[in-house]
């Protein structure tokens, strides 16, 4: 038997769980200032997904989805990407989303029921996020095809979870993305749980990123919770989208720190014991042990930004409670560029229910 | 004016927009080098090239898919699947995405695709490949269904279709495709979606149909104007937003109505159009409303499948009965 093809997945990290350089550095990394920005989103996502999750508990806003432990992934990717590339979200990403322009107040406004929450004042062409699993990945693929069609220089990057890449949507997607040599990078979440499935239980194969080789893709795995490692990855995978190399995979190994969601109750299934012992990989520590071994980062600094979080987060949340529930008319008005005239008495009848108790009473 | 079949005005459409719109593309299996299986693209890749007619790889979900990033850029992607029994691993996209993308972005993002796809039987085709899906979509908010069934229909309703800023989902009767020609002006010209078409005037009743049944319809028309009763035929074209306007005027003069459909009865689309004649119509009717459709089973292969679709006989005998007692 005659070997026909040979493949190998490598697997990078340059900072370990206590912040110390494995390996020699890349060169962005020389230069703190490029990593004091990261250091920031991400602790701002933290006290963020906080704050929203007590929002969620005294009912300001709906069930919220919580990106605890995965900050480096978001942050690293979108970090990477210029303002003109296009962001396809899953419904963990709002550290991504922030980098991107996302303001908390339009995030917690979607996650508090109004669908303004996903019309973006800045990044105007990014999706919203995607909650039927994995189908993101396809339109992420259509979107960087539109850019190779018209010659521009921009970049597609879609996140998915460890779950999502059993999902058909996304293979096919990879598959086409490979064949239209389409400027796109998709970047697997993998935080080792898809709600109560553990990672072993949804595939087979020692790595997500090998999923890259049945679409002809290169395919690479980080570590998830060195920020570096992904903002490495990222950039590199860009860069190659950017000058016509095509698609790349990038799997990113993380844990998920906390609930599923807020409607989830993660000790029904996992040993809360294990949860402690991966506080020690998480992404925040390591990065800030590592600034402060270089005397780019201490204590007065650490301090100085939570408070400047906490008072943005507070703003946002100010702003997102003083925004009146949207127009009955709303659910109607967006639904196509003209209402049709079918739709027209439905609208007034809405109109007329909801202007004599407020939309009616349930239950 | 040419004379040509459904399937060369379908073509003749493509041509045209891609032709005056660089934005739109085509993309399915089969559809660039050979033209599509029925031919309905044929052409259309030497004109304009591999880059805006795409052979895509062999996959349901993603030809739609990735439509939606396309359309969501801007592009106008018309979509072929390459027969309606195969469309329904693409309905997640269609269901969750297309159909949303406008309203869930609050009109930030939106989604101006076409997708085609044969349906209906009648022309000894294999397993699942005589399907009639329309009712599926016509539940969907946020999309159009639109089925052609001429020539001239087809050609100024799916340039009409790609015009629009919203999705639509475009089922063309395979039935169709050759059964006739006629003159077609290749001018560019729409016909207005979200409107009925009457194709025949008459005072006694009115049958309501669409797509391929029109056939069998208009033919159900002549034989009953042999026995002096004057039959009205709309071609409803547009299934959804549905004009019940030009349904309803219709019955209030001729106070009768027999829909013809070549779907299954239960749930299909012919109930929401008797669901609104009873609730907008009911004191002009002067008998209870009809249905004719494909009894409420599987497709049959081809030796039944002529018993399974509505015939003339059936919609005749349908009108006699809205005719008892008159």
């Amino acid at each position: 038997m005659a070997t026909v093809a040979r493949f190998e997945i490598g697997f990078t990290r340059f900072l370990d769980a206590e912040g110390e350089a494995t390996q020699e550095l890349p060169a962005f990394v020389l230069d703190p200032a490029n990593l004091i920005p990261l250091y920031r989103a991400m602790q701002l996502t933290r006290a963020f997904d906080t704050k929203a999750i007590a929002l969620q508990r005294t009912g300001k806003i709906g069930t919220f989805a919580s990106a605890l432990g995965q900050e480096a992934i978001g942050v690293g990717v979108a970090g990477a990407m210029r303002k003109e590339d296009v962001l396809v979200p899953s419904y963990r990403d709002h550290a991504a989303q922030f980098v991107r322009g996302v303001t908390m107040t339009e995030s917690l406004l979607y996650w508090g029921g109004d669908e303004s929450g996903s019309n973006f004042s800045v990044p105007r062409e990014d999706f919203p996020i995607c909650v039927p699993i994995g189908t993101q990945v396809c339109h992420a693929a259509g979107v960087a095809y539109a850019f190779k069609l018209r010659k521009e220089p921009r970049v597609a990057t879609c996140f998915l979870g460890d779950g999502a890449t059993s999902k058909g949507d996304f293979y096919e997607a990879l598959n086409f993305a490979a064949v239209w040599r389409a400027p796109l990078v998709v970047v697997i979440n993998n935080n080792q749980w898809a709600i109560s499935v553990p990672r072993e239980h949804q595939s087979a194969t020692p790595t997500l990123a090998q999923k890259a080789i049945a679409a002809g893709i290169e395919g690479v795995q980080v570590d998830g919770n060195d920020v570096i490692a992904v903002h490495d990855a990222a950039r590199k995978a860009i860069d190659k989208a950017r000058a016509g190399g095509g698609p790349s995979l990038i799997e990113a190994i993380s844990y998920r720190l906390g609930d599923h969601t807020t409607a989830d109750d993660a000790t029904r299934y996992r040993d809360p014991d294990v949860v402690q012992q991966q506080w020690a990989n998480e992404p925040i520590r390591r990065l800030r042990n590592y600034l402060a071994r270089i005397g780019a980062w201490d204590q007065e600094k650490e301090e100085r930004l939570l408070k400047e979080c906490t008072e943005q987060i507070n703003a946002a949340v100010e702003a997102y409670l003083a925004i009146p529930p949207p127009a009955t008319t709303a659910m109607f008005d967006h639904l196509y560029a003209t209402l049709p005239a079918t739709l027209q008495e439905q609208r007034e009848a809405a109109q007329w229910f909801a202007s004599r108790d407020g939309g009616g009473s349930h239950g | 004016m040419a004379e040509l079949n459904l399937v060369e005005a379908i073509n003749r459409a493509l041509d045209w927009e891609m032709a005056h719109d660089p934005s739109v593309v085509v993309l399915g299996e089969d559809v660039g080098v050979n033209g599509g299986v029925f031919r309905a693209t044929v052409g259309l890749q030497e004109r304009f090239g591999p880059e805006r007619v795409l052979d895509t790889p062999l996959a349901e979900t993603a030809i739609v898919g990735t439509a939606i990033g396309m359309a969501a850029q801007g592009l106008k992607p018309v979509a072929e699947i390459q027969f309606s029994g195969f469309i329904y691993p693409a309905m997640d996209h269609i269901w969750n995405h297309a159909g949303r993308l406008r309203n869930r972005t609050r009109g930030r993002l939106s989604c101006p695709l076409v997708v085609r796809s044969p349906c209906g039987a009648g022309i000894h085709a294999p397993e699942h490949h005589s399907e009639s899906p329309e009712a599926l979509f016509a539940h969907l908010p946020g999309v159009r269904v639109v089925i052609p069934s001429s020539p001239s229909r087809a050609y100024g309703l799916l340039l009409a279709a790609i015009r629009d800023p919203d999705p639509v989902i475009f089922l063309e009767p395979t039935r169709l495709y050759r059964l006739f020609k006629q003159e077609v002006a290749d001018d560019g010209e729409a016909l207005p979606l979200d409107v009925c078409f009457t194709l025949r005037a008459g005072t006694d009743v009115t049958l309501v149909s669409w797509g391929a049944m029109l056939n069998e319809t208009q033919a159900a028309a002549e034989a009953l104007a042999q026995e002096g009763v004057m039959a009205e035929v709309i071609d409803v074209a547009t299934l959804k937003p549905l004009d019940m306007t030009t349904i309803l005027e219709s019955v209030a003069r001729t106070g009768r109505c027999v829909i013809v459909h070549e779907a299954t009865r239960t749930g299909g689309f012919g109930a929401e159009i008797a669901a609104n004649l009873a609730e907008h119509g009911l004191y002009s009717l002067l008998a209870p409303v009809q249905r004719v459709t494909a009894w409420d089973v599987v497709v049959p292969l081809s030796r039944l499948e002529h018993q399974y679709m509505p015939s003339v006989e059936r919609i005749v005998a349908a009108v006699r009965k809205t005719l008892e007692g008159a």
